[in-house]
């Protein structure tokens, strides 16, 4: 790629969509943990739900501040960096995006604002509902932006434009039943509900390793019923992410065979039955891999039987160039980057594997009678890491989908290069690409800092304030926290003068 | 060109006009953080203001490029790749702005959080100037070839109409997030709000003389559409003396409705000097059309339905938003008195 206007295009926009969505599966997944919550409040009015409801609240509000600025940058980059490829598809992919705003973010950015500043303003009920708009509305634009990214991968629904080579849209409703986009979003959807769990069993491990919760009952209390909240909702997240990457993985070996071919390492059609590469040592330039395999387990995971054999890259290359030589020339490269979606792959599945094992282990640890986690420090280090476990997960799974579809940017109709803006230029790609690079770092630091913050403070916002100097700080600008713009604020008035029960 | 070509050309404009005149309110807002708040405190009410709505208001401008995309893809794709780095240096406005109103809700000292008050201020100032001139360069032609890809270079986009045009923006928007802050705070700052725009309009009648004249001599608009660009121009001439009317009067009400016509009277201006043309080339053979740069025309049914459908849907709602919330916030030493509640 070097330093060539299409390297650098392609540069940022895996960097831009990548960081994008380190942030989507945390709001989607917490903004649920959050609705669930709540209204559990609402419906058995047990204080410690509320308070959870409050404090994971401001966690999800943090990730959706960055979501959200993020996201403008996605919904501007198709027309600035890459514009022949959005005139190509601006007939089918305008629609998805322009009812992706109308739909989806407009529910989700206004009742956001209601319900950070109404708590003291509605009965529970009606209040939870305001978290669930916003997050029906996230999902909501999970499913128009995906039918947009399904038809890259598998198109339908479309023509060509004889007179603009453009593709134009013949069925908008084959365009929305895209069996791609009905396998990918369940996938995404219960892959962000486990980030939602996971997010909340590790910094709960974190906060249980922390003094104060040590000290004081009611913390304790919170943390426990958070871990054991969160381990129930990741587990359920791992366990569908799962049920429906298998549901994709049956699609993609018939439909984007190379990319499935890619992630198992298969140079050469396997023996029937097919063996499993647990682990491989590929060399791409000569197209071998050496792997250490399990026999049997690849037919088991691709077709669910004890036989049957996949396709190696070196004949689904051969059909792939009996197929598109006549239209895109001899000289196309179908190999796609197979160590990174051969490892990619590995990641994510034990992403899944993690997050389910460390689910079961805290509900174990936690259960009636025995709680003992907060015993096990080494335990808790480890469940703690385990927070940052499922960003691995959806950034493998991400490469795999968009460099799986290598060459082309819209499957069989488009290559990447021929999609990049011809007016870009070097220097200006690479004055943005590190301005974004040099923000984003930024913004993840404060992010996480602030996330810190609000974990050590514990849920009644006051663990680690260095006393004097928060307090002074308070008083000499008494509309901070309290009213700026977070769910500490009006819980502030509120909470406190409620104690935990 | 048809009708549907027709109607979405309105509509994309009638969603950048919305945009100027929502988010237009938030970007004062955030301008006014530095220019006319005292201290800490009263910057932290002036962002709290706006908390609840900045997001929804963004999305107009979300939604406007979006439809663009939808309708006129070969518009969305020239004008997006050709003024690459002001869109950039817009984004990276919102961006700074976007997450300050967060960040700073989680500053423990003053230092930390005027940091984030900063960030709220130079995004505020930065996104509408930078789309002012983006807007206003536009309406100059940029070199286009026949692909209809922009080459605009760094003349065709920082120039005397591009520069005055960004400042008229940041300008109106100011004077209108005052306006806003007029009506959402206590009575002593609404009336320091108004009494402040009362003074700042006089800068606006010299400025919008400016904007004129430099339209005369760089855009064809008026030769073009003489009866409607003058008519918009008068439009704006008459709304702009109504805020400033309304200001003297404090009626804030009367004040920030006609400062909002004021925005939206500038983008009618350009998509109307624009018709029926979406982009201008310097050699006008190049010139995008309408009906060169629009959707099919089943695309642009889907896009009617749904837009009819989900439009009235989101006006209610985000009405509705306004409305519940719509209490003048309590003046800076109130949450005092919360504090002393709580401990
Ligand atoms: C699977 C889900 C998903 C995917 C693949 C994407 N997004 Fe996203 N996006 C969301 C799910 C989401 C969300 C959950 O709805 C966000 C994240 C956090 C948030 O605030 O809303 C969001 C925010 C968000 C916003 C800001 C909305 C606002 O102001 O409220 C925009 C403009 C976009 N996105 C646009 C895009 C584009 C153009 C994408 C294509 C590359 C994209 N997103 C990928
Ligand atoms: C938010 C989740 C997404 C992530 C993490 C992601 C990630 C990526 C990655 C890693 C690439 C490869 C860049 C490279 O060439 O090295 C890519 C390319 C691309 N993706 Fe996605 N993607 C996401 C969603 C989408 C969606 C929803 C769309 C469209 C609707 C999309 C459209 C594209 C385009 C146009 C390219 C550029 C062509 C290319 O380089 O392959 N992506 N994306
Ligand atoms: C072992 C279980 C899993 C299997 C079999 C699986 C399978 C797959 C497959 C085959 C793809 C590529 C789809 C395509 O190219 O169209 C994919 C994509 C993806 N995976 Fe997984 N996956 C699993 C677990 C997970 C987990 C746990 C996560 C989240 C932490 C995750 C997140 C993603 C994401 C975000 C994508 C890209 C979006 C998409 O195309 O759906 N996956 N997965």
């Amino acid at each position: 790629m070097g330093l060539s206007i299409l390297g650098l295009s392609r540069f940022q926009f895996a960097m831009t969509t990548i960081y994008h969505f380190f942030f989507i599966p945390v709001s989607i997944g917490l903004a649920l943990a959050v609705a669930i919550m709540e209204t559990m409040y609402a419906v058995n009015k047990k204080l410690v739900y509320l308070k959870m409801a409050k404090f994971w609240g401001k966690i999800f509000l943090l990730s959706f501040a960055v979501g959200v600025v993020t996201g403008i940058i996605q919904e501007f980059q198709f027309g600035m960096n890459w514009s022949n490829y959005s005139r190509f598809m601006g007939d089918i992919f305008g629609a998805p995006l322009a009812i992706e705003a109308l739909l989806a973010f407009f529910m989700e950015s206004t009742f956001i604002g209601v319900w950070m500043f109404t708590w003291d303003r509605f009965k529970p009920g009606v209040h939870a509902i305001f978290i669930w708009l916003t997050w029906l509305g996230s999902t909501l634009s999970a499913i128009w932006i995906l039918a947009a990214n399904s038809f890259m991968q598998h198109p339908t629904g479309f023509e060509i434009n004889k007179a603009t080579g453009h593709v134009r849209l013949r069925s908008f409703m084959d365009v929305v039943a895209n069996p791609q986009l009905w396998r990918a979003f369940p996938h995404v959807i219960f892959a962000a509900v486990m980030t939602g769990g996971m997010i909340i069993l590790g910094m709960s491990a974190f906060a249980m390793l922390h003094k104060r919760t040590q000290q004081h009952d009611g913390d304790k209390v919170f943390f426990t019923k958070s871990i054991r909240f969160g381990a129930v909702v990741a587990l359920v997240g791992a366990v569908f992410a799962t049920g429906a990457g298998d549901l994709q993985t049956q699609f993609i070996i018939e439909d984007q065979p190379m990319k499935f071919a890619a992630t198992e390492a298969i140079y050469n059609d396997t023996s029937d039955p097919a063996p499993w590469a647990v682990v491989s040592l590929i060399n791409e330039e000569d197209k071998t891999a050496n792997s250490i395999e399990i026999p049997y387990m690849l037919s088991l995971l691709s077709y669910h039987s004890t036989s049957g054999s996949v396709k190696g890259m070196n004949t689904v290359n051969k059909e792939l160039h009996e197929q598109y030589d006549a239209k895109f020339g001899k000289d196309m490269n179908y190999y796609v980057p197979v160590t990174t979606l051969f490892w990619s792959f590995r990641f994510m599945a034990l992403s899944a594997a993690i997050a389910g094992l460390a689910s079961i282990l805290a509900l174990w640890f936690t259960r009636k009678g025995k709680d003992t986690l907060m015993n096990y420090r080494w335990l808790l280090w480890i469940m703690g890491a385990c927070t940052f476990v499922p960003f691995i997960g959806t950034t493998g799974g991400w490469l795999i989908t968009e460099l799986g579809r290598y060459p082309w940017i819209v499957y069989g109709l488009l290559t990447i290069a021929d999609g990049v803006s011809p007016t870009a230029t070097v220097p200006s790609l690479l004055f943005t690409n590190i301005v974004y690079f040099l923000l984003f770092l930024l913004l993840g630091a404060v992010m996480i800092f602030y996330s810190r913050r609000v974990l050590y403070q514990g849920p009644d916002g006051e663990g680690e304030l260095p006393a004097g100097k928060a307090r002074a700080a308070e008083r000499t600008s008494p509309v901070s926290a309290q009213s700026t713009g977070s769910v500490s604020g009006n819980a502030g008035g509120t909470e406190r003068s409620v104690a935990l029960s | 060109m048809n009708f549907l070509e027709g109607l979405w050309f309105i509509v994309i404009a009638l969603l950048f006009a919305l945009f100027l005149a929502f988010d237009g309110l938030d970007f004062g807002v955030g301008m006014a953080t530095r220019f006319i708040a005292e201290n800490g405190r009263e910057r932290s009410l002036f962002m709290r203001a706006i908390g609840p709505h900045w997001d929804g208001n963004e999305v107009w401008l979300i939604t406007a490029g979006g439809a663009m995309f939808a309708a006129f893809p070969l518009w969305y794709a020239s004008l997006f790749s050709g003024y690459y780095i002001l869109l950039f240096l817009v984004l990276v406005g919102l961006i700074l702005r976007g997450v300050s109103f967060e960040f700073s809700a989680h500053a423990l000292t003053d230092r930390e959080r005027s940091i984030w008050q900063w960030a709220n201020f130079v995004g505020s100032l930065a996104a509408p100037f930078f789309l002012g001139m983006m807007l206003t360069s536009l309406i100059q032609g940029v070199p286009m070839d026949s692909d209809g890809n922009a080459w605009a270079g760094f003349f065709d986009v920082f120039n005397w109409l591009s520069v005055v045009g960004g400042i008229a923006v940041v300008f109106f928007c100011f004077v209108h997030g005052l306006h806003f802050l007029s009506l959402k705070l206590d009575r002593v700052m609404s009336r320091k709000m108004l009494n402040v725009t009362q003074k700042a309009y006089w800068i606006a009648y010299p400025a919008l003389a400016a904007f004129v004249v430099l339209a005369l001599i760089f855009t064809d608009f008026y030769a073009v559409r003489p009866v409607s660009s003058w008519l918009i121009t008068v439009v704006i001439l008459a709304a702009t003396i109504a805020g400033h009317a309304s200001a003297l009067a404090h009626r804030g009400g009367w004040a920030f409705i006609s400062s909002a016509v004021t925005l939206a009277g500038i983008i009618a201006f350009i998509f109307n000097g624009l018709f029926p043309r979406v982009m201008i080339a310097t050699d006008a053979a190049n010139d995008l059309l309408i009906k060169d740069a629009a959707a099919s025309p089943y695309t642009m049914a889907i896009m009617t339905v749904v837009l009819c459908v989900l439009l009235p849907a989101v006006v209610a709602y985000f009405a509705w938003s306004y409305a519940i919330q719509r209490k003048r916030l309590p003046a800076v030493d109130a949450p005092d008195a919360n504090l002393k509640y709580a401990e």
